[in-house]
């Protein structure tokens, strides 16, 4: 099959911030197509380089899972240590080499700024799985989806975003998309772990209006979405630091007696212990659908950036 | 500061280039921006010298060295008062005001230590934000802002 348009720019997704507003509801639409019908092998013939230089389960697995959905091939290394990146190859070596190979490069690196480099030295698109604690666009976009289909829409919706929100990726590049659509956001965190100032200073910026609190109760009943988020041991240099926060909101069934009804509580996964069991088989829970969705719009992604969508 | 001493300070050079107008404190981080540390050519450099607009300043003179807007302006970022004079046959030929570049490439470095650029022989690249007069530079490749503080 021959691509709808050339991919004259090389398009890449390295931060969320590389897509249009129209570019992101184009990608949406598109994934919501390949909910319908998971099965259309548009990339028959394709090879795509799967770059994990760190440990991944869920991004590494839906990523897989897509481009075999999609027809094409998956190249990858088990290893990254079994490289010759364990040589003291440089990554614009092993970029320009796997360059050569394939049609498409999905890479996960541990240093930041590293997926953004690898555009700039790839002769392919590549799609960023997270650089360190930077940017994960493919989270933020399935984020997205599935705020969309829990709401209908994505325009004028209050977002209470929990947790760690000083180190979190996932709720800055979130912040960073809805800010397209009028939202009002709810920042519950711990004094450790507020949101940072240059991501209020944006939303400032931009006229979007916020709230902060370390109570999870104080405006439960007043959101849209609830965004959970883990309290990431991995993030934090000071081990006193972590054992101060890593307990402080832990979700529990009782707490959701007065939500909104159409109230939705989303976590990018792995949960600790943030959200009880208990939640799980309440109507507001809707991580384990959130976690599916990852697929759809991967598959979006890929066929969107190679031109075939 | 008398007349002739200005004249002294400024114009001695047959040829080359004085910056003027750095905050004293600053000069050093002038010279590394500038990368005159292998640099052959004759350097004069004077500190807390009277200012009569900023109290005390600092000066950098280079003989038979001329250079481009693109690097003069980097000081911008440490001297963003600074004045560059053109000297030719001890006459100053032309003054330039400096402008704060909107981008910068392979000169300052990344204060995030999980940076890429912190681990591979990348040339880094920053966007500068003026916020309020206070400047700082935001990596083009790990998105982290770099002050300019120490």
């Amino acid at each position: 099959m021959e691509p709808k348009r050339e991919n004259l720019s090389r398009k890449s997704l390295i931060s969320i911030q590389d897509f249009s507003k129209d570019e992101i509801i184009h990608v949406l639409e598109v994934a919501r197509d390949f909910e319908r019908d998971r099965s259309q092998k548009l990339l028959e013939g394709k090879v795509i380089g799967s770059l994990f230089f760190e440990p991944s389960t869920r991004t590494r697995l839906s990523f897989e899972t897509a481009v075999n959905r999609l027809g094409a091939r998956v190249i990858d290394f088990s290893d990254a240590m079994n490289t010759s990146v364990s040589k003291g190859e440089t990554l614009k070596d092993t970029i320009k080499m796997v360059s050569n190979y394939v049609d498409m490069i999905i890479m996960r690196h541990p240093l930041e700024g590293s997926s953004r480099y690898a555009s700039e030295v790839a002769s392919v698109p590549v799609a960023n799985a997270g650089d360190g604690a930077n940017q994960h666009p493919s989270q933020t976009l399935l984020d997205l989806y599935t705020i969309m289909q829990t709401q209908g829409r994505l325009e004028n919706l209050t977002v209470n975003m929990v947790g760690d929100l000083k180190y979190g990726r996932t709720t800055h590049s979130l912040l960073q998309a809805l800010s397209h659509f009028n939202p009002t956001f709810i920042f519950t965190a711990p004094e450790e772990l507020r949101m940072p100032e240059e991501y209020k200073t944006f939303l400032d910026e931009k006229g979007i209006a916020y709230k902060e609190t370390t109570s999870l109760e104080e405006y439960m009943n007043d959101c849209d979405i609830l965004y959970m988020t883990r309290v990431q041991q991995e993030r934090f240099t000071d081990p006193m630091e972590y054992e101060r926060v890593k307990d402080v909101y832990k979700l529990t069934a009782p707490m959701l007696s007065s939500v909104r009804p159409n109230m939705k509580i989303l976590h990018p996964l792995p949960r600790v212990g943030e959200i009880e069991q208990d939640v799980d088989e309440t109507p507001y829970a809707y991580y384990f659908k959130q976690a599916e969705n990852g697929l759809y719009v991967r598959m979006a992604i890929i066929s969107y950036l190679l031109g075939y969508r | 500061m008398t007349h002739t001493d200005k004249e002294l300070v400024v114009s001695a050079l047959e040829n080359g280039t004085v910056l003027d107008h750095i905050p004293s404190e600053n000069v050093f981080k002038a010279i590394d921006m500038l990368n005159l540390k292998g640099e052959i050519s004759r350097i004069t450099i004077g500190v807390n010298l009277e200012s009569k607009l900023y109290g005390r300043k600092g000066i950098i003179k280079i003989a038979d060295r001329y250079f481009l807007d693109d690097e003069l302006n980097r000081l911008a970022l440490v001297a963003p008062n600074a004045t560059v004079n053109i000297i030719r046959n001890f006459k100053v030929v032309e003054k330039k005001k400096i402008v704060m570049p909107d981008e910068i490439e392979g000169f300052a470095k990344c204060k995030n230590p999980k940076c890429i650029t912190n681990h591979q022989p990348i040339k880094t690249r920053f966007k500068v934000l003026d916020h309020n007069g206070e400047i700082s530079l935001l990596c083009h490749y790990c998105e982290k802002i770099t002050d300019l503080k120490g």
